[in-house]
């Protein structure tokens, strides 16, 4: 077995009682208390993530921003300094490669957060698609480490360590600045349909900007938060996570990511035939959401079945969600058994899936 | 590092057994059982009136992480369960030997409990 990958807070994760897991090949605290608290941690109040595992990549050169408008499906072209956006990566297939954020620093300099596991697969696809045009291509990985703090008191506790006015600072915008003494790209996303900031800063210093963060968000009722919170919020709030909702067997038109896909924005990018040939055609398969109205988890893999019994697709995501207090997933189906009624079998027990268009709770996200 | 009350038989499959004096068991899991699943989010309950043999599945506890079968660590016919886990089943992770019981049985052979684990070898065997 090969070594777990650990981020420079492997230790800090040790010291607050996180249980460490091997997540996509790194040691990652999958809870710290209970991943149902942290949840709840997160939308009453705020969470603090540790997500340095991500990958991040500079672009820079001339033909920066030519080049990444043909390598993602969004609108690279709309971005300006300080703006973030986000993107599948598509095969030409109209698979996924991977999702990523695309932020744009300068007219010839972006950054890119890439998952931690595609890390290596996404550095070669890009390089490889980079041929003929002007660009540098840079994976910081390593460099860098990546802090999230989430929920409805995240601005308050990241503005109350940090030198710029984040009130100027509106959703899928950043800035860079400093936070508690540390030099950070001050990003207002995330990943749990929560008002947040991500926190981009050298991996030397997360030691530090960690327990400065904990220690100023404690009185606001800030916990820290793991991945296993993270999906559960993630799913909660609908958005997709790569392997499960995106694939490279499914494209993201299926997913409902239909308003990252910009078929007419005017330049092509890899994918752009079989995306608008999809759009077209009509699509085989759909990825849908749904409550079971049970505590029984629906877990990944798991055959869904129409009115008669035959499987028409398979759940993609399962959890409990902790504010509704019953089963939630996704699945990917038949298009032809989107308008049916769907059910799953546990343990010998139907149980019927009762479509959602997510986000399944309210959430307060602004800006 | 985990609560292992030494009045409890225990299976090496990690459920808790008390034996009272009137020939009754109270069935439960381990503190060790759920720390390791984590959030316990949904526990099936046996019918009452099953006839179990020892180290039959009885029922099956539910964390976010897993499903996990459970198996009766004495033989006997159900003759109560906690239906007060339908709607709390976390209590569990905060009483596993206490709110947390899971059923009661009628034992059949109380010999069964010799196979079992006093606290000193369920210590061992989690240590």
């Amino acid at each position: 077995m090969s070594e777990l990958r650990r981020t420079p807070l492997r230790d800090f994760h040790a010291a607050h009682g996180g249980r460490l897991v091997d997540f996509a090949g790194w040691e990652m605290p999958v809870q710290y208390r209970s991943i149902l608290e942290e949840h709840k941690a997160v939308r009453r109040a705020a969470g603090l993530f540790d997500v340095s595992h991500m990958g991040e990549v500079d672009v820079r050169g001339p033909e920066a921003g030519k080049f990444l408008n043909h390598l993602v499906t969004n609108d690279v072209a709309k971005l300006f300094p300080g703006r973030a956006l986000y993107s599948p990566m598509c095969y030409p297939s109209g698979g996924v490669v991977d999702d990523l954020l695309v932020y744009m620093r300068g007219p010839e300099d972006y950054f890119l957060c890439i998952n931690a596991g595609n890390i290596d697969k996404d550095l070669a696809w890009m390089r490889e698609q980079a041929a003929g045009f002007n660009v540098v291509i840079t994976d910081r990985s390593s460099d860098y480490a990546l802090l999230a703090v989430q929920g409805p008191k995240a601005a308050a506790i990241v503005q109350s360590l940090a030198d710029a006015k984040l009130d100027a600072v509106k959703y899928y915008h950043f800035t860079e600045g400093t936070v508690a003494g540390v030099k950070c790209l001050i990003s207002r996303t995330g990943y749990t349909g929560e008002d947040g900031f991500e926190l981009y800063h050298a991996a030397a210093d997360a030691p530090k900007l960690a327990e400065a963060l904990l220690a100023a968000g404690a009185p606001h009722g800030l916990e820290l938060a793991g991945l296993g919170a993270r999906d559960s919020l993630r799913l909660e709030a609908g958005y997709p996570l790569y392997g499960h909702e995106i694939t490279e067997d499914i494209s993201p038109l299926a997913a409902g990511l239909g308003w990252t896909v910009k078929l007419d924005k005017g330049v092509d990018f890899v994918g752009r035939a079989a995306l608008a040939a999809q759009k077209k055609e009509g699509l085989k398969q759909k990825i849908v959401f749904f409550k079971t109205g049970d505590r029984r988890i629906v877990r990944a893999e798991t055959p869904v079945l129409d009115s008669a019994g035959a499987t028409v697709g398979r759940v993609v995501s399962g959890t409990l969600s902790p504010l509704l207090n019953e089963a939630i997933g996704s699945a990917v189906v038949t298009a032809a058994a989107v308008d049916q009624p769907l059910k799953v079998d546990i343990r010998g027990a139907h149980v019927n899936l009762q479509l959602v268009k997510p986000p399944f709770v309210e959430l307060k996200k602004t800006s | 590092m985990s609560n292992v009350p030494g009045n409890l038989r225990y299976a090496k499959s990690h459920e808790w057994v008390k034996i009272e004096a009137d020939g009754t068991a109270t069935v439960g899991i381990s503190d060790y059982a759920q720390n390791s699943l984590g959030d316990i989010t949904y526990v099936q309950l046996p019918k009452v009136g099953a006839a179990l043999k020892a180290g039959e599945t009885f029922g099956v506890v539910e964390s976010v992480k897993a499903a996990s079968d459970l198996y009766a660590p004495v033989g006997g016919t159900v003759v109560a369960t906690n239906a007060a886990l339908d709607a709390a089943p976390e209590t569990v992770n905060g009483a596993p030997y206490e709110g947390g019981w899971i059923m009661k049985l009628k034992v059949s052979n109380p010999a069964d409990a010799n196979a079992l684990l006093d606290a000193a070898g369920y210590s061992k065997l989690t240590g």
